[in-house]
């Protein structure tokens, strides 16, 4: 019986044990979110207000700045805690690896703005320092950390305003595009039938009707090939950007960190 | 004559097995090899970003007239011994890993009884040009640190690969060799944590 006990005891301590290990990094949140305090320091609305803000860059930047706010990163370095949640998050895209996170531990007084590869060149260390040293630890230090997180987030936004931008926006012809696939439109919609129709006048089968369905299956065929080509790729693109105004956080994109940025405690 | 053929066919089917096994081995020794490669050239970069600072720092500690020379000179010579060491990137032995961690180390602990000395110094504590030398300094470590884990976790897995039965076999006559990693700072009971 007791050796029963103990074999069960001894079982709970491994599992419990090893979630501890695992447990070090918080996982994902689902649905994925910009902000997350885990410490419930800010208010719902304070969050929210973040939230929109940052999910509001993301879509037009495809820069994602994150919050996150634990108790204590325990026998972690600041900096190498941050990296490495950054990176198992996968925060900013993958190809462009533009990514910041704002780590805050609550209990130890300690915060660190990590920094992607991508974005070490507009946020250079000095930069995150001065964030740091001037937006957030004042502002930390007199309990207002919404206002110290605002005020960071502010200005990381000023200094990489222009650097990245999302897809749609990354080819210069934005509407040098949107008129070729106008004229395209015409084309298909107008022209080919009067072509078509003129031709379809000569057989007298009264075959209207059926040049039009297979003018619809040329036409949806020319889409299709054009979205695929990548020709009309910033069209495409520019509407995933639309659904995720709507309905908030997209998610990670799996981008990297280098060790760039800089911290400092309050 | 048909008894013949048996034999022969099963010695083609396990030759042509072996072959497609060496060869996928061999492969994928080859790309894992070059991604450590890649990422021992990122530890060296860094490394190199570090030394290249300290002239400046140097130069900056300088302009106070009383600082300890003894705190400097042990810098610029660490600087100096640290930066003479290279390592080819095809020879990362355990050896070579060990030498080159050995004398990066010294710099470390050099640096940062100079960061622990300039304490002493409100006003030079207190420069511009100093304070932005101090944050790239911390900076290039935080990505020394990334860089290593990054290069260790690849010669892991490498050397793991390479010890694990039959791929042993094949390494050896490939002549694949294990590679050595960074040990969890040697030296680290000596460099000066801050003391007050």
């Amino acid at each position: 019986m007791i050796y029963r006990y103990s074999l069960s005891l001894l079982l709970l301590l491994f599992l419990t044990g090893n979630m501890a290990a695992q447990g070090d990094f918080p996982a994902v949140p689902n649905p994925p979110r910009l902000v997350n305090d885990f410490t419930n320091t800010l208010s719902s609305g304070e969050v929210a207000s973040l939230e929109s803000k940052l999910v509001a860059y993301n879509d037009s930047t495809s820069t994602q700045v994150t919050i996150v706010m634990i108790r204590s990163i325990g026998p972690y370095d600041i900096s190498d805690y941050t990296f490495q949640l950054g990176e198992k998050w996968g925060i900013g895209q993958a190809k462009l690896d533009n990514g910041v996170l704002i780590l805050a531990a609550m209990d130890d007084r300690k915060v660190f703005i990590a920094t992607g590869y991508g974005m070490e060149g507009v946020l250079p260390d000095i930069l995150a320092k001065r964030i740091v040293d001037q937006l957030i630890v004042p502002n930390f230090k007199m309990e207002a950390y919404y206002e110290g997180l605002d005020k960071a987030t502010d200005m990381i936004f000023k200094l990489a305003s222009g650097e990245y931008e999302a897809e749609k926006m990354t080819s210069t012809g934005e509407h040098g595009g949107a008129i070729v696939f106008f004229l395209f439109f015409i084309f298909i919609f107008v022209i080919l039938p009067l072509i078509k129709n003129r031709k379809d006048n000569d057989n007298h089968m009264g075959g209207k009707g059926g040049g039009i369905d297979l003018f619809t299956s040329i036409m949806l065929a020319n889409m299709l090939k054009g979205g695929g080509k990548g020709k009309f790729g910033d069209f495409s693109s520019g509407r995933g950007g639309f659904g995720g105004g709507g309905g908030g956080f997209g998610g990670f994109g799996g981008g990297s960190f280098g060790g760039g940025g800089a911290g400092g405690s309050w | 004559m048909k008894k013949a053929l048996i034999p022969i066919l099963i010695i083609a089917v396990i030759g042509i097995f072996m072959y497609t096994k060496a060869v996928g081995v061999y492969n994928m020794f080859v790309q894992n090899e070059e991604t450590i490669n890649g990422q021992w050239a990122e530890v060296e970069t860094q490394y190199q970003r570090r030394a290249d600072l300290i002239p400046n720092l140097v130069n900056t500690v300088k302009g106070y007239a009383d600082f300890e020379q003894e705190t400097l000179t042990g810098v610029i010579e660490a600087r100096a011994k640290a930066t003479s060491i290279n390592i080819n990137a095809n020879d990362l032995s355990p050896d070579k890993i060990a030498q080159f961690q050995e004398a990066q180390d010294q710099l470390s602990g050099a640096l940062s009884r100079l960061l622990v000395t300039v304490e002493r110094y409100p006003d030079l504590k207190a420069n511009q040009n100093f304070l932005e030398l101090q944050a790239q300094l911390e900076g290039t470590e935080n990505r020394i640190a990334v860089a290593r884990r990054n290069f260790n976790q690849s010669v892991q897995a490498y050397n793991s690969d390479l010890r694990k039965f039959p791929n042993n076999l094949f390494a050896g006559w490939y002549g694949f060799e294990t590679k050595g990693y960074f040990e969890a700072a040697a030296g680290s009971e000596n460099a000066p944590t801050v003391q007050f």
